[in-house]
C-alpha cells in the first residue's frame, strides 16, 4: 500500500459458522477519494465495514486503514476513522447536543472543545434548533443525521458509512447525498456501502460490486455502467403493425440492436446521451406517424447490474429484490431532478 | 496521556451518560427503590411475628440491604444487553477509548443506584424499629462494606449480559441465579439449621458473610433463636466479606474486559 492509499484490504476471509461472510475481499481507497461498496443485503457489506472499524477479526487476511493495520493497531484505526451506522446509533434518551458531547469526549477532547464542536455540527447538520430536544423524539432523518454528525466529530481523514440512506425517503436521500458531498470536498476519504447503484453512481469515485463475501466488479461507475450497459430508452407503441419503423427509429439513436418484444409491443434500446435521445426519439417517431403509448428512460438497476456481472438476478429473497429495484427507481428520478437543477 | 487517567475519565463520561439515561426514565428506578421497601415490610412482618418481632426485624434488615445490592446487579445486565441491542456498545466500540470505560462506567452508574436504594432501605428500616447501635466508624465502615459488595456483584451481572445471546436469556439468567445465592445464606434465617451441603455452601457464601459483617458492624444481633455460628468464615466475617468482594471484581474484571472485547452487537 502506498501513502496515497487510505483504506485497503486484501483477501480477508470471514466465515460464521458454515456462512462465508467473506471470501477473499480485496478493497482499495485512495486518500480523498470515496470507494462504494454496492451489493444486496447479505453480499458481506457490512462485515467488510465491521472489520475496516476493528469492530470485527478478520479469519485471514488483512487490512489498514490511514496507514494502520486494522489488526495490530486498533486503537491508531479509531482515532482515524468515523463510523456511523446501518441503523442511527443515537443514545435517544440524550439530546442531540449531549449524543455529540459525549463522543467528543470519547475520542479524547476536553470538556470546552467537546461542547463547542457539538454545537458547530449541530448547525452544519441543521439539528441546530432540536440539539436540545431528547434524541427519541427526533424523525428518521434527523437521527441519521445525528449518527452521522457522531461519525465526523474528530474530523476523522477516513469516514464509514454503512448504508447510509437505507430506511430514509427521497428528501432525506439528498441531503444525506449532499452532506457526504462536502465531506469529500473537504479531502476525507469515505467508505460508503449502499444497495443502489445511482447511490454508488452519485457518490463514489471507483465501485466494488460484492455479491457472497466476493468482490465481483471493481471500477469507476463509468467503467461499471458501460459493463452493465448504462441507460436504455424504452417505448411502448399503440399499434404492433408500427413496430418494426419503431425499431428501425431506436438503431438510428441508440447504440445497439433494439430489443422487441412483441407481446408487450415494448421495444427497447441501449443510449449514450439519455435526454437527448429521448428528445430526438420522440420526434423522429412523430415524424413517422407513430403513437406511442409509453416513452421512457430506464436507468440500469442494480438488478440489471446482477444480471450482467453474475448472469443471474440479486439473490436476496425476491421481495427484497423487487424492494431494492423500487427504491432505485426512485433514487432515479430524485438524481435527475437534481441533475436538472445544476445545469 | 496516561493510560489510567484516560480510562477512568472515559468511565466517568459513560457513567453520565448513563445516570443521565436513567434520570430521563425514573421508572427504571423502580425495581431500585419499591423492590427493597417491599422487602423490608414482607419478611419484616409477614416472617416477623413467628421468628422473634422486634429482634428479628433487626436481624433482617443487614440481610435485606445485600440482597437487595445484589439483586442490583440485574441492572447492570440489562442495561449492558440494552446498549449491546441498539448499537450503542458498536459505537463505543469504534471509538478510541479506553476497552473497560463502558464496564466501569455501567458498574460506577449502577452503584449509584444501589447507593440509592441503600438510603432508602435505611429510612424503611429506621421506621420500622431498626436501629444502628455500632459506633459511627463502625456504621461507616458497614456502609463501605456493603457498597464493595454491590460493585463486585455488579461485574458478575456485567459478565452475564456480555455472554448471553438475547436480552431475554440476560433478563431471565440476570436474575435467576440470585434466588439460590441469596437465600441459601443467612439472610432470612439462620444457615445453622440447614441440611449439610446447603449449611457448607451458606457458610461461605459472600452473601451470608457480608450479611455477618453488617450486622457486627451496626451492631444488630448476629442470630436470633440459634446459637451464635463458630464457623470460620462466621468468625472473620468482616475481613472475609472483603477479601470475598474482592476476589469477585478480581475475577470477573478481566473475565468481563476479555469478553467485551471480542462480543458482537444482537
Amino acid at each position: 500500500m502506498t501513502s496515497a492509499t487510505a483504506i485497503s484490504a486484501e483477501s480477508l476471509v470471514k466465515t460464521f459458522g458454515a456462512n462465508r461472510a467473506l471470501d477473499g475481499v480485496e478493497l482499495s481507497a485512495r486518500k480523498g477519494r470515496v470507494l462504494g461498496l454496492l451489493g444486496p443485503n447479505g453480499a458481506g457489506k457490512t462485515t467488510a465495514v465491521r472489520i475496516l472499524t476493528t469492530l470485527l477479526r478478520p479469519d485471514s487476511g488483512s487490512a489498514s486503514v490511514a496507514g494502520h493495520d486494522v489488526l495490530t493497531e486498533p486503537n491508531a484505526v479509531r482515532r482515524s476513522i468515523g463510523l456511523s451506522g446501518q441503523y442511527a446509533a443515537v443514545d435517544e434518551n440524550l439530546t442531540g447536543r449531549e449524543n455529540l458531547y459525549m463522543v467528543g469526549r470519547l475520542y479524547g477532547m476536553n470538556r470546552p472543545d467537546a461542547r463547542k464542536r457539538a454545537g458547530e455540527l449541530l448547525d452544519g447538520f441543521q439539528l441546530g434548533e432540536a440539539g436540545d430536544r431528547i434524541a427519541k423524539g427526533y424523525s428518521g432523518g434527523m437521527r441519521r443525521r445525528l449518527d452521522l454528525a457522531g461519525a465526523l466529530v474528530a474530523r476523522p481523514p477516513v469516514v464509514m458509512l454503512d448504508e447510509p440512506t437505507t430506511g430514509l425517503d427521497p428528501r432525506g436521500r439528498m441531503d444525506t447525498w449532499r452532506l457526504i458531498a462536502e465531506l469529500v470536498d473537504d479531502g476525507t476519504t469515505v467508505l460508503l456501502t449502499t444497495q443502489y447503484l445511482e447511490e454508488a453512481d452519485a457518490l463514489a469515485d471507483t465501485i466494488a460490486v460484492i455479491d457472497h463475501g466476493r468482490v465481483i466488479a471493481n471500477g469507476t461507475s463509468n467503467e461499471l455502467k458501460a459493463l452493465v450497459g448504462g441507460e436504455r430508452l424504452e417505448l411502448v407503441v399503440d399499434e404492433a403493425a408500427e413496430m418494426d419503423t419503431a425499431a428501425e427509429v431506436l438503431a438510428g439513436i441508440g447504440t445497439g440492436t433494439p430489443r422487441v418484444d412483441t407481446q408487450s409491443r415494448r421495444l427497447q434500446v441501449a443510449v449514450n446521451d439519455g435526454s437527448k435521445s429521448l428528445v430526438e426519439a420522440v420526434r423522429w417517431l412523430g415524424e413517422s406517424g407513430i403513437e406511442v403509448h409509453d416513452v421512457g428512460l430506464h436507468r440500469p438497476t442494480l438488478d440489471d447490474a446482477f444480471l450482467s456481472l453474475t448472469g443471474k438476478p440479486t439473490e436476496v429473497s425476491g421481495n427484497g429484490a423487487t424492494a431494492g429495484a423500487a427504491g432505485s427507481e426512485g433514487l432515479a428520478t430524485a438524481e435527475s431532478g437534481e441533475r436538472g437543477g445544476r445545469q | 496521556m496516561t493510560v489510567v487517567p484516560s480510562s477512568l475519565r472515559d468511565s466517568s463520561v459513560v457513567a453520565w451518560r448513563n445516570l443521565l439515561n436513567i434520570k430521563r426514565n425514573p421508572d427504571w428506578l423502580l425495581s431500585g427503590t419499591v423492590q427493597p421497601i417491599m422487602f423490608v415490610l414482607l419478611f419484616a412482618f409477614v416472617f416477623g411475628g413467628s421468628l422473634g418481632g422486634g429482634r428479628y426485624r433487626e436481624f433482617l434488615i443487614a440481610g435485606i440491604f445485600v440482597q437487595t445490592v445484589a439483586f442490583n446487579s440485574s441492572f447492570t445486565v440489562i442495561g449492558l444487553t440494552n446498549d449491546l441491542q441498539k448499537g450503542i456498545v458498536d459505537r463505543f466500540r469504534a471509538l478510541p477509548m479506553s476497552r473497560v470505560a463502558v464496564l466501569l462506567g455501567r458498574t460506577s452508574s449502577d452503584l449509584a443506584v444501589s447507593l440509592l436504594s441503600v438510603v432508602i432501605m435505611s429510612l424503611c428500616g429506621l421506621l420500622i424499629g431498626w436501629r444502628l447501635r455500632g459506633d459511627p466508624t463502625d456504621v461507616l465502615t458497614g456502609y463501605l462494606v456493603l457498597l464493595l459488595f454491590s460493585f463486585a456483584m455488579s461485574w458478575v451481572g456485567a459478565f452475564i449480559g456480555l455472554i448471553s445471546r438475547t436480552v431475554e436469556v440476560a433478563q431471565s439468567a440476570g436474575l435467576l441465579w440470585l434466588f439460590p445465592v441469596t437465600f441459601i445464606s443467612s439472610v432470612f434465617v439462620s444457615a445453622e439449621s440447614m441440611p449439610t451441603p446447603l449449611r457448607v455452601f451458606a457458610r461461605w457464601n459472600p452473601i451470608t458473610v457480608n450479611a455477618d459483617a453488617l450486622r457486627e458492624l451496626f451492631g444488630n444481633p448476629i442470630r436470633v433463636g440459634t446459637p451464635p455460628p463458630s464457623s470460620w468464615p462466621a468468625e472473620h466475617a468482616i475481613p472475609y466479606a472483603v477479601v470475598s468482594s474482592l476476589l469477585i471484581i478480581a475475577v470477573f474484571v478481566p473475565l468481563s474486559v476479555a469478553r467485551y472485547r471480542r462480543v458482537a452487537s444482537r
